[in-house]
């Protein structure tokens, strides 16, 4: 049985805030760009927050907050049959190349 | 939309479980006893909205207030200090 899913962080101790303002980058207004569109199509906030929590603690704490939100709009994608793991995979390794030209 | 069993003032407890799935109360607050702050309204479950069902009907959402001295033994702050949390209907029971 899972008591405390790691997510579930309140009151543990959390460290210091850091309480700096940064910009945003073109991939993170993306995603919520992307996360508000697929919001249209029926995918809630709820659903993807179900998926970040499936994350196993270690990338949990590895990956920053849109990282973490690409993560759960692909696996709503993939489990709602909108895409396959393949065209994924295909995809990434195209966006991949791009960078190395 | 379901009938909203508790008014602000009423005593309630929060059922002392673990689930899972995405829950929206949170583990510190699971088993302690409040006192209903106001009716927010009424939602659809998130819990079910969570997994791809409409989450209806809708549940009425209060906002609970507990003193942080009860929630937190070791509360070193003022007795007066409270912690508002907004829990779902299905997650309280009367106290």
């Amino acid at each position: 049985m899972i008591e405390r899913s790691h997510h579930d962080m309140g009151g543990l101790p959390g460290g210091k805030v850091e309480r700096t303002e940064h910009e945003y980058a073109d991939w993170e207004r993306r995603v919520d760009a992307m996360s508000w569109l697929m919001r249209a199509h029926g995918i809630t906030v709820d659903e993807r927050r179900r998926h970040i929590e499936q994350l196993p603690p270690d990338d949990y704490e590895r990956m920053t907050y849109y990282e973490r939100w690409i993560v759960s709009l692909a696996q709503a994608a993939l489990q709602r049959g909108l895409i396959t793991s393949e065209e994924l995979a295909r995809k990434m390794v195209e966006v991949e190349s791009r960078g190395s030209r | 939309m379901v009938p909203a069993r508790f008014k602000a003032g009423d005593r309630v407890r929060v059922l002392k479980a673990y689930p899972i799935g995405h829950l929206r109360t949170p583990y510190y607050i699971r088993g302690h006893v409040g006192e209903i702050e106001r009716l927010c309204g009424a939602f659809p479950n998130p819990e079910e909205l969570a997994q791809m069902r409409d989450g209806l009907p809708a549940l009425p959402l209060y906002r609970v207030r507990f003193r942080q001295r009860e929630v937190w033994p070791d509360y070193q702050g003022s007795p007066s200090d409270v912690v508002e949390v907004e829990i779902f209907q299905h997650w309280l029971d009367a106290a």
